[in-house]
């Protein structure tokens, strides 16, 4: 799989690290959330089947964070775009 | 040729197994899945709890999922007592299941190797022995050169990118053909009543208020007095139509085998922090597991470089591999858990269940969490066995971490 960082282009995807789904924010209030919200919060990530948002690190690259949308079935990859851009809308 | 009169005809077909089933509009339980898992969970309603109204749901074909596709490695030596019981209820049913189905399974006690690499390796595997000897399960911790003597052709000089620094070994640990124990399940079900239903994917869970009623499928809907699902890396695809979020990503795990060869292994070798399971099939193929995919993914094939990945540290830790040849790669998806452990119970719906997160490891879990499931549906709650591994445990802080010094669990 070709990656394309929003810098330095596609690389292949062993120049990578994975960090999950995307724009999970940190609770706003977090002494406010109760047990099963800090599992949600900790362990819970959508799984889904089709077009997902997700973190990535070129680490054998620029070293930077981005964030990508991905087909989870075709691996296609349409967007790419820096953290603290909101989600192109896809599909 | 003129005058030859050639009539093609192919042998008779042999005795089918089962009877193929045309959804009936209603059955007690409905099983989503058939995968070992799901397979063996119907066969244990109908065995041990008379339940035979059922039919177990397949997307595909039966036994077309994970099931047929892991390198079928048994073993029962996992770290907490949770896990020693319900992987040791597994293996104690694995030895007696060639009489229970009335049929081969190829099931070979040939011990598996787990090897220690580092330091933490080294800690790590001496705790699980002392767990495992606890829990009355066989274990022990071998030096490098009682690996070595269970295994040739492993290489334990110092000076390699991985040493051998010790192992853990459970003699009673080993194989089984993964195809024939989905078959041999799905006969003796079907024997006792259960229909089996392939090319039916189920699109929905019918509900009436907060109870599930039943599924859709693509042959219509089904209404189930409760529903099971054994669905694997798409449980969580089907839950999500309850809106119903559970703590698991799906990434595709490979495996590869070699043209046939010569018997030059005779039990099986994992190792965790390199990646490398292996062992030799019947017929003489190597068969090696390899890791998951880093990002999630349900296109079921994985990345190039895991195989790379994996047959580099193949090659070095068993160095007459490099004279062997990759016959063929494939996927499965797996469904991991944060802790490596998995999800079974019941759930916020009456009449509906779940068994997933069995991960890269849940083949040998096969006939253990068959009865345990069938027996949590059967009376509506959680199987002592089960009890641990319900989805609460993320909020409690009740995990079962079996991630082990190397962070993997095969
Ligand atoms: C390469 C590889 C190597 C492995 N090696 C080992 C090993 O050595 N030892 C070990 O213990 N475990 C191993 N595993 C893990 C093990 O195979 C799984 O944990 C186990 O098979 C899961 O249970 P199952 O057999 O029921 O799953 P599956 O066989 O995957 O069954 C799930 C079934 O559900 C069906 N399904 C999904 N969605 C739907 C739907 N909507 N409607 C109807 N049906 C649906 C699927 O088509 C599938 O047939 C390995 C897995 C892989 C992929
Ligand atoms: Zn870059």
């Amino acid at each position: 799989m070709l990656i394309p960082c929003p810098w330095c282009g596609e690389r292949e995807e062993t120049e990578f690290h994975y960090g999950g789904q995307a724009h999970v924010a940190y609770p706003d209030d977090p002494s406010a959330v109760d047990d099963a919200g800090w599992a949600a919060y900790l362990f819970v990530r959508d799984n889904s089947k089709g077009w997902f948002a997700e973190r990535w690190l070129h680490r054998a690259g620029c070293q930077r964070w981005f964030n990508a949308v991905r087909h989870t079935v075709t691996y296609e990859i349409a967007a790419a775009y820096p953290p603290g851009a909101t989600r192109p809308v896809i599909g | 040729m003129s005058g030859w009169q050639v009539t093609p005809r192919l042998p008779d077909h042999p005795n089918f197994l089962w009877a193929e089933a045309e959804p009936k509009p209603a059955y007690d339980v409905v099983v989503v899945g058939a995968g070992g898992h799901g397979l063996a969970t119907a066969y244990y309603l109908a065995k041990e709890h008379g339940i035979t109204n059922v039919a177990v749901v397949e997307r595909g074909w039966l036994g077309g999922g994970n099931m047929a596709r892991n390198t079928t490695i048994i073993r029962s030596n996992y770290l907490w007592d949770e896990s020693a019981g319900i992987y040791e209820h597994a293996l104690k049913l694995w030895e007696g299941l060639e009489a229970e189905l009335d049929c081969s399974i190829a099931f070979s006690q040939r011990g598996v190797l787990n090897l220690a690499h580092s330091l933490g390796d080294v800690r790590e595997g001496r705790r699980r022995v002392n767990a495992n000897q606890l829990n009355g399960i066989d274990a022990q911790w071998l030096g490098p050169e009682d690996v070595q003597k269970l295994a040739p052709i492993i290489d334990i000089s110092t000076d390699v990118r991985y040493p051998v620094l010790g192992a853990t070994y459970q003699p009673r640990a080993g194989i089984a053909k993964h195809d024939w124990v989905a078959w041999g399940y799905a006969r003796a079900a079907h024997a006792l009543g259960v229909d089996l239903i392939q090319g039916c994917e189920v699109t929905g869970l019918r509900r009436e208020g907060e109870r599930v009623v039943g599924v859709d499928t693509a042959r219509g809907p089904i209404r189930a007095g409760r529903v099971a699902l054994a669905a694997a890396g798409h449980s969580s695809v089907l839950l999500s139509t309850l809106g119903i979020r559970l703590p698991l990503q799906s990434y595709p795990l490979q495996a590869l085998v070699s043209e046939l060869l010569d018997q030059v292994l005779d039990t099986v070798v994992m190792s965790n922090a390199v990646h490398v399971y292996v062992s030799q099939a019947h017929k003489g193929e190597l068969v090696m597991g390899a890791g998951i995919d880093s990002y999630v993914g349900y296109g079921q094939r994985g990345s190039f470089s895991v195989i790379e990945h994996q047959m580099a540290a193949a090659v070095e830790l068993f160095p007459i591999f490099a004279r062997a040849h990759v016959l063929r790669t494939w996927g499965g998806i797996v469904d991991v858990s944060p802790d490596a452990s998995p999800i079974v119970g019941l759930t916020p719906y009456a009449g509906l269940y779940v068994n997933c997160g069995w991960g890269t490891g849940g083949f040998k879990a096969t006939p253990g969490v068959g009865s345990v499931f069938a027996d949590t549906i059967a009376h509506d709650r959680p199987h002592p066995l089960a009890a641990p591994f319900t989805m609460e445990r993320f909020a409690t802080g009740a995990l079962i971490d079996e991630h082990g010094a190397a962070a993997v669990a095969h």
